[in-house]
């Protein structure tokens, strides 16, 4: 008995431990809600986050002192990858946490749930970054999964919402069976959960089952479907759309990144004796995803579905990267994911600060003459609109040139080519974008006026913050890939 | 084999009691036959209507909080089980496991979810 217990180190999950606090204040401030509390749920949550921010960097051991702890019999893994990763969510937490408190208002929708659920949704991801075992795994993606599915439906009032949560929840519910029966088979052929463990098993006695194989198969469908990678990407656009502005901006950004956490780490920790059966699999899947994103985004004039369909794109593009894997490659996955963060929810700031209320302005003819009555929030999201397109000096130039550069370096000429090109397939829709707030005339004078966006402090103050990390990175990157190198290095 | 004696004194004793039970009834129960009683019984739904019943959201919601809580009680049977090996620990990580437990059900309580008319 006292063996079970001297493994248990509880400050490895001491980020985890707040932030549950935190949500479950949350609902216990709903629960005993006066009016007054209205107010006070973001700010509540956003203390929570900054807590846990200062913990994730701080337990169980300084990020610069590049520690691996485990904890829980191995079934949790605090390295500096897996730290990096909290930082990102974190920070597409608090980013959404400051665009979404002006949204409730307007839409009078205050509830603590929000709040209480992106913290549990962000808790989820934590334990999908840390997860040493494959079941622990599967116990973050549902905690990430399930608070999404309730948040995508979260203005139950809109029928596109409605339908929004019902397709996530239905198409969802599925790829998580296929990740569970990737474990099971997984375990039937190894014996084992621990992504270390199936390692050390898969190099010992080699590839002597089917079911391996199989089971490595249905993980990439089940993180498919998590990054919205194709042919798994069906539900994006719809999703995308329906859910509520500061909700997708949520989900393009961390759960994604989350669910690229937990592949990388069963892939590259745990199945690396399979690369050979991967490696064409995962070729086929980035080539499909670039292109399919990009090219049907071309065509859309709905803003969220379009940038739905460009996180399709750039799923693709982090996942050239993926496939690079050795250090070049997984540390610019972590940059890109990084940049993104910053890059598309500072664009869904501005679509939420734009879409009034019941989001009825989301069109790209709505940004029509925006540069002209409202010059800030133009360039803001010009900027952000470039960053996507990979335009430098943003961070998504520099991102770009690391994916590429580390496909070059791996002999995936190939690929890169083919990323290169969709690039600038992917500039047409995103300029198209900035034409029309420059260059184009509202429709009617009438309509511009009741455009008028609406701009609170925290809502700025998520743009400033994005707009910083998006220049940042893209004209500073060399402290960026020091702390990036540091977080590869872990995973060896 | 002698350990199996007590599941079989225990098969036995299941069976005569649940035979009793329906020989006793049958043998001094009143039997008064009328309409309604005659009806298949299923928890207060009408026994023909159109397939297409829409059942109240009610029904799902109870049945998610009785679920929630029976877990409650699975866990803690091992707990109680193993309550001097575990010792204060044990005691303490149960403890906040409840806790989060009960601001679950302060949670629902609260909100009116387990108001069936409101």
């Amino acid at each position: 008995m006292e063996q079970v217990m001297s493994t248990i180190n509880l400050s490895a999950i001491y980020p985890e431990i707040i932030l549950t606090c935190f949500s479950l204040l949350i609902l216990l401030m709903q629960s005993f809600s006066t009016p007054r509390f209205k107010e006070y749920y973001g700010y509540v949550s956003l203390v929570g986050v900054l807590a846990a921010l200062a913990f994730v960097v701080m337990e169980p051991s300084s990020f610069f002192a590049q520690t691996v702890v485990y904890s829980f019999n191995d079934m949790w893994v605090v390295d500096n990858y897996a730290r990096f990763f909290k930082l990102i969510f974190l920070l597409g937490t608090g980013l959404t946490i400051l665009i979404s408190m002006k949204y409730l208002e307007d839409e009078a929708m205050q509830y603590g749930e929000y709040f209480a659920l992106i913290l549990f949704a962000t808790i989820g991801m934590m334990i999908m970054a840390s997860a040493g075992e494959l079941i622990t795994l599967f116990l973050g993606l549902e905690l990430m999964s399930l608070s999404l599915y309730v948040l995508a439906g979260y203005t139950r009032v809109r029928m596109v919402s409605n339908e929004a949560a019902l397709k996530y929840f239905i198409l969802g519910s599925f790829a998580t069976g296929f990740l569970l029966y990737g474990i099971a088979l997984i375990y039937g052929s190894t014996g084992t959960t621990s992504i270390r463990a199936v390692a050390a098993s898969v190099g010992k006695y080699g590839l002597y089952s089917p079911g391996l194989v199989m089971g490595m198969a249905m993980l990439v469908v089940a993180f498919g479907f998590k990054a919205a990678l194709v042919p798994f990407h069906m539900w994006t656009p719809d999703v995308y759309e329906g859910a509520p502005a500061p909700i997708t901006a949520f989900m393009s950004a961390g759960p994604k990144a989350a669910a690229f956490a937990a592949f990388a780490r069963v892939f590259m920790e745990g199945l690396p004796a399979l690369q050979m059966e991967w490696t064409w699999l995962i070729w086929i899947m980035a080539a499909l995803t670039m292109t399919i994103g990009n090219v049907i985004a071309l065509v859309q004039d709905n803003i969220k579905r379009m940038l739905a369909y460009s996180s399709i794109a750039h799923a693709g593009y982090v996942l050239v990267a993926f496939l690079a894997a050795g250090e070049l490659g997984i540390s610019s996955v972590l940059y890109y994911l990084l940049t993104y963060t910053f890059m598309n929810i500072g664009a869904f700031a501005i679509i939420t600060a734009l879409s009034g209320r019941g989001e009825p302005r989301v069109f790209v003819r709505d940004y029509q003459g925006l540069g002209f009555q409202h010059p800030f929030a133009a360039v803001a999201m010009s900027l952000f609109l470039f960053s996507l397109a990979g335009i430098p000096p943003t961070g998504g130039f520099m991102g770009k040139f690391y994916i590429f550069s580390a496909a070059v370096k791996e002999g995936y000429i190939g690929l890169a080519v083919i990323g290169v090109v969709n690039s600038v397939v992917s500039v047409y829709y995103y300029l198209r974008v900035t034409v029309a707030m420059y260059m184009e005339e509202p429709s009617s004078v009438r309509e511009a006026e009741a455009a008028a966006p609406i701009f609170s402090p925290a809502l700025v103050i998520a743009i400033f913050i994005s707009a910083y990390g998006v220049l940042s990175l893209g004209l500073f990157p060399s402290s960026y890939v020091a702390i990036v190198k540091q977080s590869f290095l872990a995973l060896q | 084999m002698s350990e199996y004696i007590h599941v079989l004194i225990m098969l036995v004793l299941a069976a005569a009691t649940a035979g009793g039970m329906l020989v006793a009834t049958s043998l001094i129960g009143p039997k008064k036959s009328f309409i309604d009683k005659m009806e298949p019984f299923e928890c207060g739904e009408s026994p023909i209507v159109s397939p297409k019943l829409r059942f109240s959201v009610k029904f799902y919601l109870v049945a998610l909080f009785f679920v929630i809580f029976d877990i409650e009680a699975v866990y803690a049977y091992p707990w109680a089980v193993l309550f001097k090996e575990l010792g204060l620990f044990g005691f303490i990580e149960m403890m906040i496991f409840l806790t989060i437990l009960a601001i679950g059900l302060i949670y629902v309580w609260r909100r009116g979810a387990l108001e069936w008319d409101r």
